[in-house]
């Protein structure tokens, strides 16, 4: 495990939140002590240990391709923040 | 005495014997609520006349006909608000139910209102809700717990019959033990999670906080159950949870794990703890020390293998679909940058941080691989005890709750009153929380609880062991005095 620096800046680009200078540093110390606490985790002996990922092995789970209901168009849109002809409206992404 | 002090399968006697009818029930509920929650805000709303339109034609001779269950809003209730306590989703509408809810409805019952929580079921006090903390009925300058700690107050202050919580890492079993009531964290996939907004999603259940055991029993026999809506959902029969409540605690082996009874543990919640379990053993259960080796490094994974899955789950809140949505942006990426930093609170954001952070390019084997492999050796060491021991019992809690506001400052205290509780998300078994005595502190009396873990899909064996000690005992039935 690295003792490197949490970027907080760098970290909270990626997950897209802007963050004020005041949360960047708060969040830097309050987490810096949480790292620490799970460097303990380097303690443990892992060498042949398969990492879980879920607590039961269940896998493919299918069900019979038959069509059902989904929701509505106005129901899907009714908690959009802007709407407009039946669509949600985003922001623009290309130029 | 009022309606509202009753246990569910208490109101539902007098609702089957048409004693009282479901408006009557809705009605005092809705009382109780205006007189108490100024004092506990256990509830984020409720709509008394939906809940009266529903009572008019609920039938009394459904198993839980008439009866009103409180909701954490986090879970989806059709036309009703589900915010999570969080601003980003403050004016959310859930277009669908549950399938917990649907089955509750097709039972009888009336789903009634929306219980505060920690934003996103992120924290262990409701301080984090974006709508102000709830109080715990028995010392209103303390918190509940958390974070169903709105479901644990309202249950607590007779504000509610029964209700639903959500646990990741001890969020229905932490506030039942500081309120005081019985909250029960089924195995991983027992219960159906479809409509339950994701926090962590190989570690969330959803399962009952109630008044006593035999409600808890009462509201697993409706909600468990394998669910085409959710593929985690196990395809297991479920067996008469109340059916098989009166088996008794005779020759059942009881673990006791050491690791557990440790330093900073409270006193009085240890003397508790140990007193409740010579209790089982005097009803004829015998007593076995155990030991859960990785006991000490499951917080670390917790918070690891947690915030890792919050970030991914969360980054579904964009803006565009649902949700807050800020006002003024320069673009896309400000567009998701601003939205996500007005709508989330702190600790939210702590959380996709430090998940982010560990899923990231360089740090993912270090951190989340790592996590991942301890988790396999916790689980392993439950797997180990539970081949000498048919359930373990340990405090759910190491101290009663504690002051609003006295951990706010600092994460790493407030991610410790989950240390007993988070290792059983983790190994994916069923755990429980019944309520066991009293610490007194600052001359309160504050709830301590006994919790009992079982092995995966035993949730059977927990609420026989839960029932035989409760029925033995009165501590369920003590009731806060609630004041300023």
């Amino acid at each position: 495990m690295s003792s490197t620096k949490l970027e907080v800046e760098y970290v909270a680009e990626l997950a897209r939140i802007k963050l004020t200078p005041e949360e960047v540093n708060t969040f830097r110390s309050q987490l810096e002590i949480v790292l620490q606490h799970v460097e303990r985790l380097n303690q443990v002996d892992v060498s042949n240990v398969e990492p879980m990922a879920h607590s039961f092995p269940i896998y493919n789970v299918f069900r019979n391709d038959e069509p059902r209901n989904g929701l509505d168009n106005e129901s899907a849109l009714a908690n959009a923040p802007r709407r407009a002809q039946g669509l949600f409206m985003v922001t623009k992404v290309v130029e | 005495m009022e309606i509202t002090s009753l246990a569910a399968h208490e109101i539902l006697n007098l609702l089957r014997s048409r004693k009282v009818s479901p408006e009557e029930v809705v009605t005092a509920l809705s009382r109780r609520i205006e007189r108490v929650d100024p004092l506990v805000h256990a509830y984020l709303s409720h709509d008394l006349e939906r809940a009266l339109a529903d009572a008019s034609s609920a039938d009394v001779s459904l198993p839980l006909g008439g009866l009103p269950i409180s909701i954490k809003d986090i879970i989806s209730v059709k036309g009703h608000p589900c915010s999570c306590a969080s601003k980003i989703l403050e004016n959310y509408i859930a277009p669908y139910d549950a399938t917990v809810v649907s089955r509750l409805r097709a039972a009888g019952a009336i789903p009634f209102g929306r219980l505060n929580m920690d934003e996103f079921a992120m924290g262990s006090s409701t301080e984090n809700s974006a709508f102000g903390p709830s109080k715990n009925p028995w010392d209103i300058t303390r918190t509940p717990g958390g974070s169903s700690g709105g479901s644990a107050a309202a249950v607590a202050a007779d504000e509610a019959f029964a209700a639903l919580g959500s646990d990741t890492g001890g969020s229905i079993r932490q506030p039942a033990a500081l309120c005081g009531c019985v909250g029960l964290k089924p195995t991983y996939g027992r219960v159906s999670r479809y409509g339950l907004v994701a926090f962590a999603s190989s570690l969330d259940q959803i399962g009952p906080l109630t008044k006593d055991v035999e409600d808890a029993a009462l509201l697993m026999d409706i909600i468990a159950g394998v669910d085409v809506n959710d593929s985690t959902s196990l395809p297991e029969p479920v067996t008469g949870f109340s059916a098989n409540l009166r088996k008794g605690v005779k020759d059942l082996k009881i673990g006791l794990p050491k690791e557990y009874f440790i330093d900073g543990l409270d006193p009085e919640v240890e003397k508790a703890v140990r007193t409740a379990v010579e209790h089982l053993e005097g009803l004829g259960a015998e007593l076995r020390e155990i030991s859960l080796p990785h006991t000490d490094y499951a917080l670390s994974t917790y918070y690891v293998i947690a915030p890792a899955e919050a970030s991914a789950n969360l980054a579904r809140f964009d803006g565009v679909r649902y949700g807050y949505r800020a006002s003024e942006s320069d673009g896309l990426i400000d567009h998701y940058g601003r939205t996500r930093e007005e709508g989330f609170g702190a600790e939210v954001k702590r959380r996709i941080i430090l998940g982010t952070y560990v899923l990231s390019s360089g740090y993912y084997d270090a951190y989340y691989l790592r996590a991942q492999k301890v988790r396999s050796l916790i689980r392993k060491d439950f797997a180990d005890a539970f081949e000498k021991v048919d359930v373990i019992a340990c405090p759910t809690s190491p101290t009663p709750a504690f002051g609003l506001g006295e951990r706010t400052n600092d994460p790493l205290s407030m991610y410790l009153a989950d240390i007993f509780t988070l290792a059983a998300n983790m190994a994916g078994i069923c755990g429980i929380s019944i309520p066991c005595g009293f610490a007194e502190q600052t001359g309160k009396r504050l709830p301590v609880g006994l919790q009992i873990l079982g092995k995966e899909l035993d949730e059977s064996t927990i609420l026989q062991a839960s029932y035989a000690y409760e029925q033995s005992t009165d501590w369920h039935k003590a009731k806060p005095t609630i004041s300023v």
